[in-house]
């Protein structure tokens, strides 16, 4: 952080003192640095000032309910949103680009695929129904990595074997509505995976499958990703399953970071009544009475001033609703709530 | 069984099968092949009680949604029987499909889908207080208001239309459409799943609440076991077309008979927990199905009896059966 | 301040009835659409208040100035009568309006009865409707236009019935494709499930689903009526002179296109002005009701 400071004139930031509270020389490096990063799509506010980092080797989940805003952070960082679609403020680093929000269309050519790469929620539709499995994954191994086709196709089935697929060979040839939910997601890990990028952003990755699947997709995610060394951001609704995948947990709410830190703190011991109030809603099996928030998130048109959780937190106060709280470190993890706890 | 007993079982399942023949195309018929079978549903077997909540729990092609239809009267079983009341579904008529019509109500998965779009709340929800003459229609709108707000909505939406609701809301005006003919029987095909936590667990609350308070016998479609704990006091968990297991829902998930409904609990989510061992292979394909159990191509407790004929679903203990010829230890 | 205006105004923009408001929607950002939508009011103020806004009457002949060429007298230069142009194509804006309006009316209303009846019945009576509308879609709709002059004779009134019956087969089209969708919706069987009476499905659900579309498909066929109408003039098989119609000023003006090309250059414009305005409208018309082409909002 001190770095950062040093190149680019002070901006006053009061939201992000620090992002995370560990010191930096006890990590290891970091790859993704989000700061300030606000979003304005037609008039409206859809993120403010969101900030948090990513280490190597680290995997950090975007956890909270549709709308809040996890899937655009996600396409802003894989270049898919940018001006003149949407307003964009703040700084991301990542790795040794400065600022990934001014890269031009042409530098973001060589950084997808390569060195930061998705996987969507939906194979069915993420995957080109017109071209073979084989066409699809042999596709970035020669454009990125300059592999010739002979040597692509080979590397091509290494990458189908560990992704789970067996028969390997006869399934290049496949059409992607020829294979089922899971296998169609497992080619679009071994697509994102093939050039081994440092960043791996996965939004909703197992949502559409069948839960017996769920379990095998996410295994195989954290084992690809492990097995390269590489950091993984996943975008996530399903809080039992952050807490079991996820190294950091990022909490949003209507465009705002209200938690963030170690899985362990924010779950076990949350602070904001935000992540009170999601974990209060989470059913498990031995679950007895739920007592979820009134209300819903508010909509893009209506958001509060102030605290954005304050129409609907049961502590809230007049100063809550007339000043924005930062987020401040606290207990190991960063909080913003004037009445945390 | 007695009739007074008869009475007592809202819906009954018989051996239900419902079986597609596809045709395989090209030459086939030519050469004379025989079509191929698909069996979404194959000898189903269930009795459903009246006040009785039951959650009918299964992945992609396990055929739960084929036996909700079996059950509502859209399609009809290819063989066995499906019976309301003592009575075959599809042989109801007049006065009878009038009462069936009026008592068994349905909530889709996709609410918004299930609404007219260019019609206000209003005439939604008053559909079935017309149709079945209900009350006098100077009382319609006031009927409609309490409706809404036995929901949990305010009485101005009877003016909005679909389109100016949000996805929870439309889910509560659903329900406020099923609740509308006052019926006995609410069968609902996963109807929270897709919502935010919070819209989903304030569902699940007015469900539970509503089916307490008015007696009615709970029907609910779920891939969710922790909203089928939730909500119901029974669950079915159907494979491939069968039910491989029933039970009371707490006991059911607590200590697991059939090696399937173990798999499904290892594999939903919970705090902290490590992803457990996971159940191998994809979800075979329900065409033309090897003998044996339909299970036994993933079972990791597979023997060799397995293969050779299928399971019955069976009482294990008081209550519960499963079909398993290996049931897990209690 | 501005804020408190814009609030204010927005507040009151809110109050206006929903017709005036989708039409302000639709304006927003569409600068062609604008202009075309002023174009094609002016046509429509011209059709309706032609006695006033045309400068002499229609049949009136002038034998000074035969085809004299635009001049401050005639606007527009005349004829080989001496009619004036500017006039005559005034005048005529009425009959396109009309031939044109009419016979959209009647090809919707007859492709909303067979589209439906298509849509909604199935087995043999199916069969034989999709063949009577592939039957009639094989043909062009003027040659479909000149078939059906050719039965009912020249004039005004045939070209309307022509036209609307060459345009019958389109709209039938259209509507079987959006009744089937509509028909395989969950709302359509939720009310089946209800008990609702097959009819009531139909007057209920399926019609005020299916008639939306097809008042947008009239938008956008509206062009192709009037150019219709306006060929079968021109061919001379529409109406009957001295009705002053485009297609028959353009043919009048064929023979002296190289001397005098604004005979049939000024009619030619005016029908190529209206159907570029007309387009544009149906197409805005279109992009912002068509359920089929929204993209999420």
């Amino acid at each position: 952080m001190t770095q950062q400071s040093a190149r680019r004139p002070e901006v006053a930031n009061p939201r992000v003192a620090a992002p995370s509270v560990v010191p930096l020389a006890r990590r290891r490096d970091v790859v993704l640095s989000v700061s300030g990063l606000s979003l304005q799509r037609g008039g409206h506010s859809v993120l403010d000032r969101v900030g948090f980092e990513l280490a190597r080797g680290e995997t950090v989940g975007l956890v909270g309910e549709s709308g809040a805003g996890k899937s655009t952070i996600a396409l802003v960082l894989m270049g898919l949103l940018r001006p003149p679609a949407v307003t964009l403020a703040g700084e991301v680093r990542f790795g040794d680009q400065d600022d990934l929000l001014a890269l031009p269309e042409r530098g973001w050519a060589s950084l997808r695929g390569r060195r930061i790469a998705m996987i969507f929620q939906d194979p069915s539709s993420a995957l080109n129904p017109c071209f073979t499995v084989g066409a699809q994954l042999t596709n970035p191994l020669r454009r990125l990595l300059g592999l010739d086709r002979g040597a692509a196709r080979r590397r091509a089935i290494e990458l189908l074997e560990s992704a789970g697929l067996n028969d390997a060979e006869a399934r290049l040839a496949a059409y992607p509505h020829e294979l089922s939910g899971g296998m169609q997601q497992r080619v679009m890990i071994a697509i994102a995976l093939a050039c081994n990028p440092d960043l791996l952003l996965a939004d909703e990755p197992t949502s559409a499958l069948d839960v017996t699947i769920q379990a095998q997709i996410m295994q195989l995610i954290l084992q690809q990703v492990r097995a390269r060394d590489a950091s993984c951001l996943f975008v996530l609704h399903d809080l039992a399953l952050a807490s079991q995948v996820c190294d950091r947990i990022v909490v949003l709410y209507a465009g705002q970071v209200v938690e963030a830190g170690p899985a362990d703190a924010v779950l076990r011991q949350s602070l904001h009544p935000y992540t009170h109030a999601l974990k209060s809603c989470v059913i498990e099996l031995d679950t007895e009475t739920l007592t979820p928030p009134p209300g819903g998130l508010p909509g893009l048109g209506d958001m509060p001033s102030g605290c954005r959780f304050a129409p609907r937190c049961p502590r809230a106060t007049a100063e809550c609703a007339s000043r924005t709280p930062p987020l401040r470190p606290m207990q190991g993890r960063d909080v913003a709530c004037w009445h945390p706890g | 069984m007695s009739a007074a007993m008869q009475a007592d079982h809202i819906f009954q399942l018989l051996d239900v099968e419902k079986v597609y023949r596809i045709d395989r195309g090209g030459w086939s018929r030519l050469r004379r092949e025989s079509p191929r079978r698909l069996a979404a549903l194959d000898g189903v077997r269930l009795t459903v009680q009246r006040g009785d909540s039951i959650a009918l729990v299964g992945e992609s092609g396990s055929g739960k949604s084929t036996l909700l239809r079996v059950l509502l009267g859209l399609t009809p079983a290819s063989d066995g029987r499906a019976l309301y009341r003592g009575e075959e579904i599809d042989a109801l008529a007049g006065d009878r499909r009038r009462t069936f019509q009026r008592d068994v109500a349905m909530i889709y998965q996709d609410a918004r889908a299930s609404l007219n779009p260019r019609l206000k709340t209003l005439d939604l929800i008053a559909e079935p207080l017309r149709q079945h003459a209900l009350c006098p229609p100077a009382d319609m709108r006031d009927r409609v208001i309490g409706l809404l707000a036995r929901v949990g909505m305010p009485a101005d939406t009877v003016e909005r239309y679909p389109s100016q609701l949000s996805g929870g809301q439309v889910r509560r005006v659903a329900i406020a459409r099923a609740l509308a003919s006052e019926p006995k029987v609410i069968v609902a095909d996963e109807a929270v799943s897709g919502l935010d936590v919070s819209t989903q667990a304030q569902l699940l609350n007015l469900l539970r609440g509503l089916q307490r308070e008015m007696g009615l016998t709970l029907l609910f479609i779920t891939h969710d076991l922790a909203v089928a704990s939730y909500l119901c006091r029974r669950i079915a968990v159907m494979y491939l077309g069968r039910i491989v297991e029933t039970g009371p829902t707490k006991d059911v998930l607590r200590r697991p008979l059939h090696p399937y409904t173990r798999a499904l609990l290892n594999a939903s989510p919970r705090f902290f927990a490590p992803i457990a061992e996971t159940l191998a292979g994809e979800i075979p394909s329900p065409i033309d199905l090897p003998p044996g159990c339909r299970f036994a191509s993933r079972c990791p407790r597979v023997a060799a009896d397995c293969r050779a004929q299928e399971p019955p679903l069976v009482s294990q203990s008081a209550g519960r059966e499963a079909a398993c010829l290996h049931p897990l230890a209690g | 301040m501005v804020a408190h205006e814009l609030t204010a105004l927005r507040e009151t923009s809110r109050r206006l009835p929903a017709p005036i408001r989708a039409l302000a929607g639709l304006a927003r950002g569409r600068p062609f659409f604008i202009v075309a939508a002023l174009l094609s009011l002016a046509y429509l103020f011209a059709a309706i208040f032609a006695p006033w806004v045309a400068p002499y009457d229609p049949a009136y002949q002038d034998p000074e100035h035969l085809m004299s060429p635009p001049s401050a007298l005639h606007w527009c230069g005349t004829d080989s009568f001496g009619q004036d142009l500017l006039s005559r194509v005034i005048y005529g804006t009425r009959y396109v309006l009309l031939i044109g309006f009419c016979s959209v009316a009647i090809g919707a209303i007859g492709g909303l009865a067979i589209g439906l009846a298509a849509g909604l019945l199935q087995g043999p009576v199916e069969w034989g409707l999709m063949r009577f509308i592939d039957a009639i879609l094989a043909l062009p709709s003027l040659i479909m236009a000149i078939t059906f002059i050719a039965i009912l004779g020249q004039g005004v009134e045939n070209v309307i019935y022509a036209v609307g019956f060459a345009l019958v087969g389109p709209f039938a089209r259209t509507v079987r494709a959006d009744v089937l969708q509509v028909r395989a919706q969950a709302f359509v069987e939720a009310a089946g499930l209800m008990g609702v009476s097959r009819a009531r499905i139909i007057w209920r659900h399926i019609l005020p689903n299916v008639i939306f579309p097809l008042g947008v498909q009239a938008t956008v066929r509206l062009s192709e009526a009037i150019l219709v109408s306006s060929g079968l003039s021109f061919l001379g098989l529409g109406v009957v002179p001295p009705t002053p119609d485009w297609g028959l000023m353009i043919a009048e003006g064929r023979a002296f296109i190289s001397i005098v090309p604004w005979i049939s250059g000024v009619p030619g414009a005016a029908l190529a002005i209206l159907l570029i305005a007309l387009s544009i409208v149906g197409d805005g018309v279109r992009e912002r009701f068509d359920p089929k082409l929204r993209t999420a909002r």
